[in-house]
């Protein structure tokens, strides 16, 4: 049994994501759907483990080997993921039962579960797979669904936002693509770990430099990259709040997770350095992004943007991570893909207890909630300091190893910068203090009481896990140092 | 010379691939720009056929009468990419249909401007230009 974990991952929420049509009680449904995330999750405990004892787990579809057959390979990388994607998943489901009940009308929950598990099916394929086509296939599912999941909000600006995300998702997916074709025409292969070995014969041909090109651009599009995240803040405001906890705190880290695998495991980093300036291009980029999306964040009225154009200047520090380009850099982008996920996935679980009692998520109408939802608010504004990078919180850790990375690179304009934009999370983050404790009510708040147990516990879970993972470090550090280590070729593949 | 029309499948696919990533931009029409979509991801399609063509060569079938093969495999890759588009341009065309029905339009900037219009009201609301900023939970769901 155990041997089957890699695939049986995959495979359970891809047959729960129909089962759920098939079950028709809208309240059955829910349970349902936590039943088969939470297997899911167990596995991935398990997988971990199984890395941690073993090295690297390599699984052939059918028993076909790996060159001609499907392969999956688990390193620590991947199993490290697959834990946090499908641990939030289950985390953010419980609090859905309650949420989505209210956000949807009942003859959508059906649909709405069997997105979401087609969503968490695609993200946990693109983790597990070892083939280059995989890749693109479980990009696509997790897109599609995700499509579906934004379409399903209540605003109609929420088709819009689903409209623009399938244009720009579609190209980004047909650029990557248009990648692995172009590569597969070079090594005659579509294995990750064949192409490693094959691509050095050949890549000083054009081929391989267009199909490198088209590659970033396609994945950068996917973790909406700076100037290409336009689809990102309007699909997170408008989509169901438990759509957007699920996505905003998984779907980018798993593109980050592909640009990572392909540049470091298949490419080469020493291909990339020198066929483009790369990590120049990441360090502009990504600070430019940090700055203009932080700005943006600001300005905004509503909570659910406000928090979306954060995301997006939190992949501008993941990408500079990766423009460091040292080992320690590296882990850094690693860590704080893990530590996004618990503060974005806290905050956007919170927003979704608040449009659940105030149905809206407009700065103005939360005026006085503190008093109203001591516990909703005392979880954003944990959340929120997280975000900033106060010490005790996980966003103190990476921000911690990040500023380590670029001291030891000796990169010190880059390292004030990047605490300077902690000022700006700041202001953001005080913005919504000021709002929800020192502003008198704009609503009548009379009847609104604090959101109920079933979710304030995945909530202050969530927010729990912040503080714990940021007092007690050794597992998240050493994973992705480990991890990091791996994919710069030092140990070996993963031992 | 020779290169240049001996390479004439990639001149076809870039050529496909331009026009469709033109008409996804320049089109305000959300209709138009789901062709355009579909044109940019056939080209692709096409990319992947011709890779796998070899002049002369047929279906790998085992017979006498046959020695040279195409690699079949870009084709079954390029099935499965198919699959994905009609899904793309299926799920485009009904969120397009819903956007009729919820804004009355499929052109683009009509729907921004009342994008912008709903995005205005907000932000009077919140400043306190409204008259009605005291509002109760129940009439915000209305």
């Amino acid at each position: 049994m155990s041997y089957h974990y890699p695939v049986l991952q995959v495979i359970i929420p891809l047959i729960g994501a129909p089962l759920c049509l098939l079950l028709q009680i809208p309240r059955l449904v829910g349970l349902f759907a936590i039943v088969v995330s939470g297997a899911a999750f167990l596995i991935s405990c398990g997988l971990l483990s199984q890395v941690a004892a073993n090295g690297v787990l390599v699984y052939e579809l059918g028993g076909w080997a790996a060159p001609w057959g499907i392969e999956y390979r688990i390193d620590y990388l991947n199993s490290y993921l697959l834990l946090l994607v499908s641990g939030i998943s289950t985390v953010v489901l419980v609090a859905a039962q309650s949420s989505i009940k209210r956000e949807l009308p009942e003859n959508r929950h059906t649909y709405f579960y069997s997105a979401y598990l087609l969503c968490l099916t695609g993200l946990l394929g693109i983790l597990a797979t070892g083939d280059a086509f995989n890749v693109f296939v479980f990009l696509e599912i997790s897109a599609l669904s995700s499509y579906t999941l934004i379409a399903l909000g209540t605003d109609r600006r929420a088709l819009t936002a689903s409209y623009q995300y399938l244009i720009m998702g579609t190209i980004g997916a047909t650029f990557i693509i248009i990648g692995v074709g172009l590569m597969y025409m070079m090594t005659g292969t579509l294995n990750m770990y064949d192409l490693a070995e094959r691509l050095p014969e050949v890549n000083h041909s054009r081929t391989v430099l267009s199909a490198f090109g088209f590659f970033i651009v396609g994945v950068c599009l996917k973790l909406a990259l700076f100037p290409l995240h336009l689809w990102l803040p309007n699909a997170y405001a408008f989509a169901p709040s438990i759509a957007t906890a699920f996505l905003a705190a998984t779907s980018t880290k798993v593109a980050v997770y592909v640009l990572i695998r392909y540049v470091f495991s298949i490419f080469g980093i020493d291909y990339v350095d020198s066929v483009l300036p790369l990590k120049a291009i990441f360090l502009v980029l990504g600070l430019v992004g940090i700055f203009a999306a932080s700005v943006s964040a600001i300005y905004q009225l509503n909570i659910k943007r406000l928090f979306a154009y954060s995301s997006v200047a939190q992949i501008g520090y993941m990408i500079l991570g990766l423009a460091i380009g040292t080992k320690l850099g590296l882990a850094a982008t690693l860590l704080h893909m893990f530590n996004h996920a618990l503060m974005k996935g806290a905050l956007f679980l919170a927003i979704g207890s608040i449009v659940f009692r105030i149905n809206s998520s407009q700065l103005n109408h939360l005026a006085g909630l503190g008093r109203k939802m001591p516990w909703t608010m005392a979880a954003i504004v944990i959340g929120g300091l997280s975000l900033v990078g106060v010490p005790l919180t996980v966003g103190f850790v990476s921000k911690w190893y990040l500023v380590l990375a670029l001291l030891e690179k000796g990169w010190w304009v880059v390292t004030v910068l990047v605490l300077l934009s902690s000022l700006l999370a700041l202001i953001y983050v005080w913005r919504i203090v000021e709002w929800v404790y020192f502003t008198p009510p704009r609503i009548i708040l009379d009847d609104v009481r604090e959101a109920p147990l079933s979710q304030l516990i995945p909530v202050w879970l969530l927010v729990l896990a912040n503080i714990y993972f940021g007092l007690d470090t050794s597992l998240t550090v050493g994973v992705s140092k480990l991890a990091a280590e791996a994919l710069f070729g030092l140990l070996g593949a993963g031992h | 010379m020779d290169s240049f029309i001996g390479l004439y499948n990639y001149w076809i696919v870039c050529l496909l691939m331009g026009i469709g990533f033109y008409i996804v931009i320049a089109h305000e029409n959300l209709i138009k720009k789901l062709i355009g979509l579909t044109i940019f991801q056939t080209a692709v399609f096409y990319l992947y056929i011709s890779m796998g063509k070899i002049s002369g060569g047929t279906a790998p079938i085992l017979d006498d009468k046959w020695q040279l093969y195409s690699n079949p495999l870009p084709h079954v890759l390029i099935l499965t990419a198919i699959v994905v588009g009609i899904a793309t341009t299926a799920l485009g065309l009904a969120l397009v249909v819903r956007i009729q029905e919820a804004y009355g339009s499929i052109e683009e900037h009509e729907i921004q401007q009342q994008n912008a219009q709903d995005q205005l009201e907000c932000q009077l609301e919140a400043y306190g230009f409204k008259k009605n900023h005291i509002l109760s939970p129940k009439s915000l769901e209305e």
